[in-house]
């Protein structure tokens, strides 16, 4: 096969539709071109969502104002982790594209009266990738905002891998916010080791960008740990948003739960891969998945495939996946009180989103902060 | 108030004719009450007045002071006055009650020109409306009709009756799923309603209700068509002698 150009300026190869895990986005015919390293900030940079001790990526270069709380600790002298691995793509291509490495390590609850943030922002049409590498010590709770934003217009491709660890009893209260342009792209993977009684919440909205794929993987690696993953997927215009998630439980009890609310608008294409993996030694494993879609187009699709991989034989796993359209009950209920059709529409799906947010707990900051980027989303595009 | 004539009506999907030439006229003020055997198409009637899209009008009109509604959308019809209390009030997670009430107030309001609700003004008027009607104000907190009771459903529905102030009232089989208590606190919440320029049609199978609510008239609805008319004394002979004789007479 002869080789694209992106395959040609990465000097790796791309996974197309054959490699299972691509299945349902060919990241080769997706991403035939890609434009090049960049090269420093043409304009504008990060601006944040709510006050943060803030860590600021422009164009993939940390901003060197950052004042971190006690109990964080910032270093810069980091290699980024790669894989040859075919399903490690978006590994590799972090580790040859330009972009800062930095690691993090945090103790204490330095990070709960005002959370960190890892801002990202792209200016150009150029290509940067970030590298997270961050240490919860035990017992230690962190909060932390990833967001990852784009100059209106340009078709940049960002690319963030964050490895996260947490040790005996950490807590981590992490928030993956996706408000890319809907010109520009964004690969990331999320990888998190949990010892024992570590506790990952860790919560998805996205809610821009073309071609994003978000990849989670999550080693359950102690007992008695937990993990809850939350996310709602705005999928419009001509977006193609994926969220793969897998869970490897490696020892006996442990628990995890996980619930996409998924709306599907213009010619949005979504997909939902969640592999839950239980090991034989696994026993008492309780893990439940769900995935709801409310397609609200025909010209737009969601592709959801849940996956149990199963060797222990005393554990509760559940998964679910519903595509729907808004039920004409409800709508006619709502009309039949006096609402319009449209803010009756709106209603109901906003009840169908905001449901996930609310179940989150969070700040009520936060929270109305998520919800207000769910608002504007739903005002463009359902 | 309301003037129903000739109203053919069928099922959109399989073209089932349900009713086949109603006539039916209802005055301000009037509690009129619907009764038929199952099927006689009593519940295709409510949800022809809302507007349902499930069903299909061939023939015939619906007068709502002098209007045809027939020509206006479901949320239109309501903010011109007309209310259906659901025999099954749709459960609707994530919208939750206060929220459902007050977008409904003041869309109506709205459509009627008149001021929009501040919100300590709704607040006010939600509490007044639901200790009346023994309806816990934490309730109303939660999701619209989610894990209600069946009665708590109704009483809900009466609540939003009585906020909405509409001048039409149509409450399909409002007593089913009600217990006697249940019963009588949906029927005094009605009763409280009852008003020269409102008129109110009540249906259901059984004469209990009607001991509650007591109709100005009583009209017996069977396949389709009102085939006799009386005043409360015909739902007493409807529960001692049952449908037979009538529909044998009309036939």
């Amino acid at each position: 096969m002869q080789k694209t150009q992106a395959e040609e300026a990465l000097g790796m190869e791309l996974p197309t539709r054959r490699v299972e895990s691509f299945h349902y986005t060919d990241l080769r015919t997706m991403l035939r071109e890609i434009p090049d390293n960049a090269s420093g900030s043409t304009g504008g940079n990060y601006a944040p969502l709510v006050d943060t001790h803030l860590l600021s990526f422009n164009d993939g270069k940390l901003a060197d104002d950052q004042v971190l709380p006690k109990g964080v600790t910032l270093s810069t002298d980091v290699a980024k982790a790669t894989s040859s691995d075919i399903n490690d793509a978006i590994v590799g291509m972090n580790a040859v594209t330009s972009g800062d490495a930095i690691s993090l390590v945090i103790e204490g609850n330095a990070t709960m009266e005002k959370p960190l943030g890892l801002g990202h922002f792209s200016s150009n049409e150029s290509r940067n990738a970030c590298y997270h590498k961050v240490l919860i010590k035990a017992g230690s709770e962190a909060q932390v905002i990833s967001r990852h934003t784009s100059k209106d217009g340009v078709a940049s491709l960002a690319n963030t891998v964050t490895e996260i660890e947490l040790e005996k009893d950490a807590v981590a209260n992490w928030f993956v916010i996706q408000q890319e342009s809907i010109s520009a792209n964004r690969l990331a993977r999320i990888n998190v080791s949990l010892a024992e009684n570590a506790k990952l919440n860790l919560f998805i909205l996205n809610a821009g960008g073309k071609l994003v794929r978000q990849e989670v993987k999550v080693d359950v690696a102690g007992e008695g740990a937990h993990v809850d993953i939350k996310g709602v997927n705005l999928i419009g215009d001509d977006a193609h948003i994926d969220v793969t998630t897998v869970l490897d439980h490696n020892v006996p009890n442990t628990t995890a739960n996980e619930l996409f609310r998924n709306v599907v608008a213009g010619n949005g294409h979504g997909v939902f891969q969640g592999q839950i993996k239980v090991a034989q030694i696994a026993q008492k494993t309780d893990a439940q998945m769900a995935c709801n879609t409310l397609l609200l187009t025909d010209d737009g699709d969601f592709s959801a495939k849940p996956e149990l991989e199963i060797f222990a034989d005393d554990v509760l796993c559940a998964h679910g996946a519903t595509v729907t359209d808004i039920d004409d009950d409800h709508l006619f209920y709502l009309r039949a009180r006096g609402i319009k059709e449209k803010t009756a529409r709106g209603l109901l799906i906003k009840a169908f989103v905001d449901e996930v947010v609310e179940e989150i707990g969070v700040s009520e900051e936060l929270e109305e902060a998520f919800i207000g980027i769910i608002d504007s989303w739903l005002d463009k595009n359902a | 108030m309301l003037e129903i004539k000739n109203l053919h009506v069928r099922i959109a999907e399989d073209e089932t004719e349900i009713l086949k030439g109603l006539d039916l006229t209802v005055k301000a003020g009037e509690v009129a009450a619907i009764m038929g055997p199952n099927g006689a198409g009593k519940s295709t009637l409510s949800y022809v007045l809302a507007g349902k899209e499930d069903y299909e009008v061939t023939e015939g009109e619906i007068l709502f002071n002098g209007e045809n509604i027939l020509d206006m959308e479901v949320d239109e019809r309501a903010a011109s006055g007309v209310f259906l209390a659901f025999q099954y009030p749709m459960e609707i997670p994530g919208v939750a009650t206060m929220n459902f009430l007050k977008a409904a107030m003041n869309a109506q309001r709205k459509a009627r020109d008149e001021a929009e609700y501040t919100t300590p003004e709704f607040i006010k008027k939600v509490k007044a409306a639901s200790a009346d009607l023994s309806i816990d104000f934490n309730m109303l907190k939660r999701a619209l009709n989610v894990g209600f009771s069946g009665g708590e459903k109704k009483r809900a529905e009466i609540l939003q009756m009585a906020l909405l102030e509409p001048t039409l009232c149509v409450l399909d089989e409002t007593d089913s799923g009600l217990d006697i208590d249940a019963l009588k606190i949906v029927s005094d919440g009605v009763n409280a309603l009852r008003d020269p320029e409102r008129a109110f049609l009540v249906i259901t199978h059984y004469q209990r209700l009607l001991d509650h609510i007591v109709p100005d008239t009583v009209h017996v609805l069977y396949n389709g068509r009102i085939i006799k008319t009386g005043d409360k004394s015909l739902a007493l002979h409807l529960e001692e002698n049952g449908y037979a004789d009538i529909i044998a007479a009309a036939a």
